[in-house]
């Protein structure tokens, strides 16, 4: 089914944003509603995008590419993305996602055998004041979880796992 | 003092319109639309001395008047992609005195002649770009957007775009490419922004929190504004205070506000009473300021006065660093970021910061001799002046500044080894 079919409304407000003469602006926007369900980009949603915005697939794949919110593979429901950089490393965040690695069983970049977690280390995500963070990227968008422990990281863990189990 | 940007601390239901409409709000824009022709509100702003708050501090309203009139129709585009690491100022406006920053974007665009305006959000601020849809629609239901605004003939929309997390895209000329549905990369430029700008059109490009100052300035005037702050700095400014502090966080400050009020008396003094080592005052693009001298801290906070010290204030976002850190390690980070964030366009910075994070992590890690660090330095040095954007010159300093001003942690790291 193509974006337009699955989500008219969004795909209709998406455009309406835009000059119809520039509608290859609408690429970003209508890549996110083409990731919610699946957490990742299919080569058939870049075709379909392509062909919406008359631009070539190419083009849309190279946006994928250069933009790290983007993702063209499946992972994990949910994108576990650890800050590590300097002014969050300056206060613990290292050790943190040592302690999340060794908890969780997996190395940073890798996926809890349950699919429901992929832990990452990203840079500067805007809250060095409340460090140690990270942020959520899954089905329901991207959220912040600051100040955090790995204790309150677990729990929260232990809450997504409900909440997918129960989903099903 | 009341503040004037983080105005949520003295009135903290700002964010709802009632309450932003019961503090004066929207009567500076519906002033100016009503009484005032664009290039009135441009004088004033320009008169107040407001600098761009993203890094550049460039004149707001000298900006502004750069616009092409000959050239049609024209875009305004706020800047918030608040992505230099040690900067979480621009999150605390949106999420907490949106109306004023929403209002500042709409006296911006009668300013200019702009119609419509984009508010660039990095990807990450997800829910703050849904929060200001839901306060645009407010403003579009209350009157304050849309078309004929209060009687006149003046129309403006307001629309969020969302980045997909690229650290470029706060470079104007790139976010303007990514608006565009392009690769965020930067343009060659001249032709700057106020005449060749999104979709080729004259285009004004501002920070959060420069335009959250611009709704006060017309209500209270230009010399109100001027009264705050330095001769060279006018008004206030929100230091981002991180590292090995006890109080981290946001405080909205006047220009010349010394280091050492920042970080002992709102920020409690560095973690474990250990002494400062050294200062980024802008980020990770930051020089490092080497504090050697406990009078160091005495420096006022204003763009002049911290050039003095061999670094810029940029965004001001104040990162500690203290004598538990060595640079070695330090600048392993920051060349690490800006190798990452590198766009690939140029390459001297798509190279240099490369080959430079094969020498800082080797470095690091204990297995370089004292000429992998001259090395460092002259690739470091190569870059400066040559890269398409700031971007590859930021991720030089604080490879120059830290191997200049702190030798001896690198001489240390790599003594075993030579």
């Amino acid at each position: 089914m193509s974006l337009a079919e699955k989500y008219p409304k969004e795909v209709k407000q998406i455009l309406a944003k835009y000059p119809p003469e520039h509608k290859r602006s609408a690429v970003m926007p209508l890549l996110y509603l083409a990731q919610r369900e699946e957490g990742y980009i299919t080569k058939a949603a870049m075709q379909d995008i392509a062909s919406m915005l008359d631009i070539t697939e190419t083009e849309v794949a190279s946006i994928v590419g250069f933009y790290t919110l983007y993702h063209d593979k499946k992972e994990g429901k949910y994108r576990m993305q650890v800050c590590t950089d300097l002014p969050c490393a300056l206060r613990g965040a290292e050790e943190f996602l040592e302690n999340l690695c060794g908890n969780l069983g997996i190395k940073v970049g890798e996926t809890t055998p349950d699919g429901l977690i992929t832990l990452e280390a990203v840079m500067c995500l805007a809250a060095c004041d409340k460090a140690p963070m990270f942020q959520t990227q899954g089905p329901d968008g991207i959220k912040y979880h600051e100040n955090m422990t790995v204790d309150k990281t677990l729990e929260l863990i232990e809450a997504l796992k409900k909440s997918t189990a129960e989903a099903k | 003092m009341p503040h004037v940007l983080l105005r949520h601390r003295d009135i903290p239901e700002i964010n709802k319109l009632e309450t932003y409409k019961t503090n004066g709000g929207f009567e500076a824009f519906k002033n100016a639309v009503t009484k005032m022709k664009p290039n009135e509100v441009t004088e004033v702003v320009k008169n107040s001395g407001l600098r761009g708050r993203g890094g550049a501090g460039f004149p707001t309203g000298m900006k502004w008047s750069f616009i092409d009139n000959k050239n049609w129709p024209h875009y305004v585009v706020a800047n918030a992609d608040e992505s230099e690491p040690g900067t979480f100022k621009d999150r605390e406006i949106m999420e907490n005195n949106p109306f004023q920053f929403l209002e500042g974007i709409a006296i911006a665009s009668y300013a200019v002649g702009a119609n419509t305006a984009y508010i660039y959000l990095r990807g990450e601020f997800w829910q703050i770009a849904a929060f200001l849809d839901e306060k645009i629609a407010e403003m579009e239901a209350a009157g304050y957007l849309g078309k004929n605004l209060f009687g006149t003939d003046y129309s403006l929309k307001i629309y969020t775009h969302l980045g997909a997390g690229a650290y470029i895209c706060g470079e104007e000329t790139a976010m303007l490419e990514s608006i565009e549905g392009k690769r965020g990369q930067p343009r060659v430029r001249p032709p700057f922004p106020p005449s060749y700008g999104l979709y080729g059109k004259p285009t004004i490009v501002n920070n959060v929190e420069t335009l959250t100052n611009v709704p006060l300035i017309l209500a209270n005037g230009a010399e109100w504004y001027k009264s705050m702050g330095t001769a060279d700095s006018a008004g206030v400014k929100i230091f981002s205070l991180s590292g090995r502090v006890r109080k981290p966080g946001n405080y909205e400050l006047p220009f010349g506000t010394t280091f050492r009020e920042l970080i002992y008396t709102y920020g409690g003094g560095v973690q474990d009473s250990r002494k400062v080592k050294a200062i980024m005052p802008a980020g990770a693009s930051s020089s490092l300021i080497l504090v050697d001298d406990e009078k160091i801290l005495d420096t006022p906070m204003d763009y002049a006065t911290v050039r003095t010290l061999g670094a810029d204030l940029g965004s001001a976002s104040v990162i500690v660093v203290d004598d538990t850190v060595s640079m070695d390690w330090l600048i392993n980070k920051t060349v690490h970021f800006f190798r990452h964030e590198s766009c690939g366009k140029c390459t001297p910075c798509r190279e240099g910061t490369y080959w430079m994070s094969h020498l800082t992590e080797r470095i690091h890690e204990g297995r370089a001799s004292h000429a992998d660090v001259d090395l460092l330095l002259n690739v470091a040095k190569q870059m400066q002046g040559k890269c398409l954007c700031a971007l590859g010159e930021f991720s030089t300093m604080a490879v120059v500044t830290g191997i200049e001003r702190f030798r001896q942690d690198f001489d240390k790291a790599v003594k075993s080894n030579s």
